[in-house]
């Protein structure tokens, strides 16, 4: 392989932003038909260096070659044109537009006189997402789109062109295990077409099944490169985080007390039916499904922002009525929401001022916020939760996914909720960190908390949780008490098959 | 290196394009006419701003919370005439004019802020609309008449917009005053922090458990009693009043706001901002006039600096000039 020309190749590109140098002299290079690995810590500069290579970000000092030529990428367009794709972390699609308008921003086929071949458009697309295997089409809004669902907009954008290289930027962390398998099947095809491919993810499972390579940045300083078939997890992680990570859980009895949620025939039209569970002081418990499964409707509806078309909520055995999340937060629920950037922060504002938002009003000194105290909280959960940000002044916006999800867990940790209730806690968070939150929560039911953990990363859900739900098309399947589950079993209740339904 | 010099010139002149522009406008024209930077001119410029200014302030919380308000200048053409019209009828008189007055502008900002907020329609369509309506409403009041108050010895209702403290015009004054207690509550409350939170993402500040309803509702009392204030200038120091007296200064009030580098799209600008804003906008149309520029052409180069000012806020967001992306 190394005799062979590489697609891509970056030599000591350093790029600084104020306070934080992101990138300090990174080499970096990816063949044709290999797929390369880049692994690190949030915030270590990954997505950095591939906004350097694919012309959004414009680097200080070193040089970019394509095909050993050296190229100069001035604008997103232009790397396109040289045969550089790019698979964003965060999405950035026009809601308001059609699939096929998408995928083809900024050159849809044309017929004479510039009129749009709207046709031709919708036929190439349908092509595309055929190969996606995706149940919508060409014409549908992108805004009536799940999460996965445009991100799976993102991945078809890819392949309009003969790209020499793909940089795939955490293009799984919103999608469900099928999706996966038709995203790992387009990659391998990719591979097989002779294109060189970057990978970013921090899940291990996946960088073993598909990578060839992994390049581990740390601190924006290149660590040194891992052929895949010849390392390990804990070598990976030595490399990434400077130790190896104790991944047993601490194995404190779980001492139930009493209820703090109860929930009786909750419907909320066709998004979920007839749902009972009881949440204790104490335990976790997990929501497993699909993607679609109603779990995250379920959370919304507990936090008030969804009304329910019948069926009851208790607190301490005390009906309630939640009609908005301010009700919610009054009685003691807390809810990280599934998506960080439309429901979880302010991007513009800054890290402090995010964390302390909810509970605003109660930081006061006479009619004053108190300046101190927000700094005090913004501090406390920084070191709690590992917050990598220049100072509480930066804007949220600037700091990397991994921790802008870490600013949204601290802000509902800060208030110190009964209920606590995480939706995709984890989603673009470093190996680390997530074993980190893992036992966070697992401290804060020992604390005497209940709280709610709502994942689609099984592996989470059976680390985390005392008993799991399993829920499939808006309905509870089975529920798993301690020490009852199986992975087997699992899957066959999220499935739809082997449940015993609506289970005592 | 004579690169990265450039390229750090260029990023300041995105950031802080505006006050840069604004120096070399001033050192330019001081250097032509040194009247224009005398204490004399100075001191008019800001008094002349000052009722511009006032209704700025209000209009800042507005553009901060995530909307627009562009009937500003019909209320406050309201607010004069009504105040005006009080004072003559002998069952008000100045005293209780002043407060019936306040009430009524402010129930039209009332008005405003459940439309946009509790029933949330566009803030563009609704003030565009209330923007006629009141013009009509004042005209219906007024019966088309101008107001003026006949005997002008016999009343102290001019203090507001003729009178001195120590020498400080007491509409200068009032600007100041307005801008400190609003700039405190903006920057320094909870309050404040909910209108940035609003502006900035809605839908996170709701999940937070912030009532957005509710302040964009209060953004838009704020800026009614800012326009209240400014109409009792405005008929105190003419005591007499056009119902066109505030035609046009929505624009130059969004102008003096956006040249402070509030964003139109919500969630950033303060206080201090707006008033550079308008004190730019105030020195920029009298170096003109100075210079014998007709009066009507202050329309046209008012629309130029409109536009310049929102493009250098868009390249100072994409960290360029000029972009091929958007
Ligand atoms: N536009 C920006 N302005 C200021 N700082 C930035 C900006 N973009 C990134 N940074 C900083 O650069 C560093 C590297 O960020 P980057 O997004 O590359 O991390 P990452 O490795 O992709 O992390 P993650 O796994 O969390 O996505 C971080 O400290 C981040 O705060
Ligand atoms: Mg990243």
């Amino acid at each position: 392989m190394t005799d062979q020309t590489p697609a891509l190749r970056l030599e000591n590109i350093v790029k600084t932003f104020p306070g934080v140098r992101a990138l300090g002299g990174v080499s970096f290079e990816v063949f044709p038909g290999e797929v390369h690995a880049l692994m690190g810590e949030n915030g270590a500069g990954k997505s950095t260096l591939m906004k350097v290579l694919g012309g959004i970000y414009q680097p200080e000092e070193g040089r970019i070659f394509v095909e050993e030529v050296q190229t100069v990428m001035t604008s997103p367009l232009q790397a396109k044109a040289k045969g550089v794709m790019f698979i964003h972390q965060e999405l950035s699609l026009a809601e308001e537009l059609s699939v096929a308008e998408n995928v083809y921003l900024g050159e849809l086929p044309r017929k004479s006189f510039g009129r749009v071949d709207w046709a031709r458009l919708y036929a190439q697309t349908d092509e595309i997402l055929d190969r996606l295997k995706v149940s919508f089409n060409a014409r549908t809004r992108v805004g009536d789109l799940s999460i996965a669902n445009q991100q799976m907009v993102e991945i078809a954008r890819a392949l309009t062109v003969e790209a020499k290289a793909v940089i795939f930027d955490e293009p799984t962390a919103s999608l469900t295990d099928a999706e996966k398998v038709v995203l790992f099947d387009v990659i391998s095809d990719l591979r097989a077409d002779g294109v060189g491919i970057v990978y970013i993810s921090h899940r291990m499972e996946e960088i073993f099944k598909i990578t060839d390579r992994i390049s581990v940045l740390r601190d924006g300083e290149y660590r040194g490169t891992l052929v895949t078939a010849e390392t390990d997890e804990d070598e990976i992680t030595q490399m990434m985080i400077g130790r190896s990570l104790d991944l047993s859980r601490n194995a404190a009895p779980v001492e139930v007390g009493e209820v703090a949620l109860r929930v009786e025939g909750l419907s909320c039209g066709d998004l979920f039916q007839d749902v009972s569970f009881e949440l204790r002081q104490g335990e976790v418990v997990g929501f497993y499904g699909l993607v679609g499964a109603g779990r995250t409707e379920i959370a919304e509806t507990l936090f008030g922002l969804r009304t329910p078309s019948s069926g009851r909520i208790f607190l301490k055995d005390e009906e309630l009525k939640i009609s908005s999340p301010i009700e919610a937060i009054g009685h003691g629920i807390s809810l990280v929401p599934e998506s960080r950037k439309e429901q979880g922060l302010i991007l513009g504002m800054n890290c402090r001022d995010n964390i302390t938002l909810p509970q605003v009003d109660d930081m006061t000194a006479g009619p004053f916020v108190a300046d101190g105290a927000e700094v005090a909280i913004f501090d406390q959960y920084r070191d709690r939760l590992q917050i990598k940000t220049p100072s509480w002044r930066t804007s949220v916006g600037s700091l990397s996914g991994g921790n802008q999800q870490k600013i949204v867990i601290g802000k509902w940790l800060a208030m110190r909720p009964d209920v606590l209730i995480v939706d995709e806690p984890t989603r673009g968070i470093d190996v680390g960190s997530k074993s980190e939150i893992h036992n966070l929560l697992r401290d804060l039911a020992a604390q005497g908390y209940a709280v709610m953990v709502i994942s689609s990363e099984m592996p989470e859900v059976l680390h985390v949780s005392d008993r799991i739900i399993a829920m499939y098309h808006g309905r509870i399947m089975r529920k798993f008490g301690v020490g009852e589950v199986t992975e087997d079993s699992l899957v066959q209740a999220i499935s739809g098959i082997g449940g015993d339904g609506q289970a005592a | 290196m004579t690169d990265s010099r450039a390229k750090a010139l260029g990023g300041l002149l995105a950031r802080q394009g505006i006050l840069v522009a604004f120096v070399l406008f001033m050192v330019g024209f001081a250097l032509w006419n040194p009247r224009f930077i005398g204490i004399d001119n100075v001191f008019g410029v800001i008094r002349s701003s000052a009722i511009l200014g006032v209704m700025a302030l209000g209009v800042t919380f507005v553009v901060i919370g995530g909307n627009l308000d562009l009937s500003v200048g019909s209320m406050m053409s309201f607010s004069a005439i009504v105040v005006l019209d009080l004072h003559e009828n002998p069952a008000f008189g100045p005293a209780l004019a002043i407060p019936a007055m306040f009430a009524m502008t402010m129930a039209l900002g009332a008005l405003i802020g459940f439309l946009v907020g509790y029933l949330k329609l566009n803030s563009l369509i609704v003030t565009l609309g209330m923007l006629s309506a009141i013009h009509g409403l004042t005209l219906a009041y007024s019966g088309g008449q101008n107001m003026d108050i006949a005997n002008q010895q016999a009343t102290w209702f001019g203090v507001f917009g003729r009178g001195t403290v120590a020498g400080v015009p007491i509409p200068v004054l009032m600007f100041g005053g307005l801008a400190l207690i609003l700039a405190v509550i903006l920057a320094k409350t909870p309050f404040g922090r909910k209108v940035y939170a609003v502006g900035g993402n809605g839908t996170a500040a709701t999940f937070s458990g912030i009532p957005r309803a509710r302040v964009v509702f209060m953004t838009y009392l704020i800026s009614s009693f800012c326009v209240a204030t400014a109409g009792l200038i405005q008929a105190s120091r003419t005591m007499g009043a056009q119902n066109t007296v505030g035609q046009g200064m929505e624009l130059e009030v969004l102008a003096a706001v956006i040249l402070g580098g509030a964003s139109l799209l919500g969630g950033s600008g303060t206080v201090f901002k707006t008033v550079i804003g308008v004190l730019i906008l105030g020195f920029i149309q009298n170096g003109l006039l100075l210079a014998g520029l007709q009066f009507y052409a202050q329309f046209v180069v008012t629309w130029v600096i409109i536009i310049l000012a929102v493009w250098l806020d868009i390249a100072a967001k994409r960290g360029r000039l000029w972009s091929p992306i958007a």
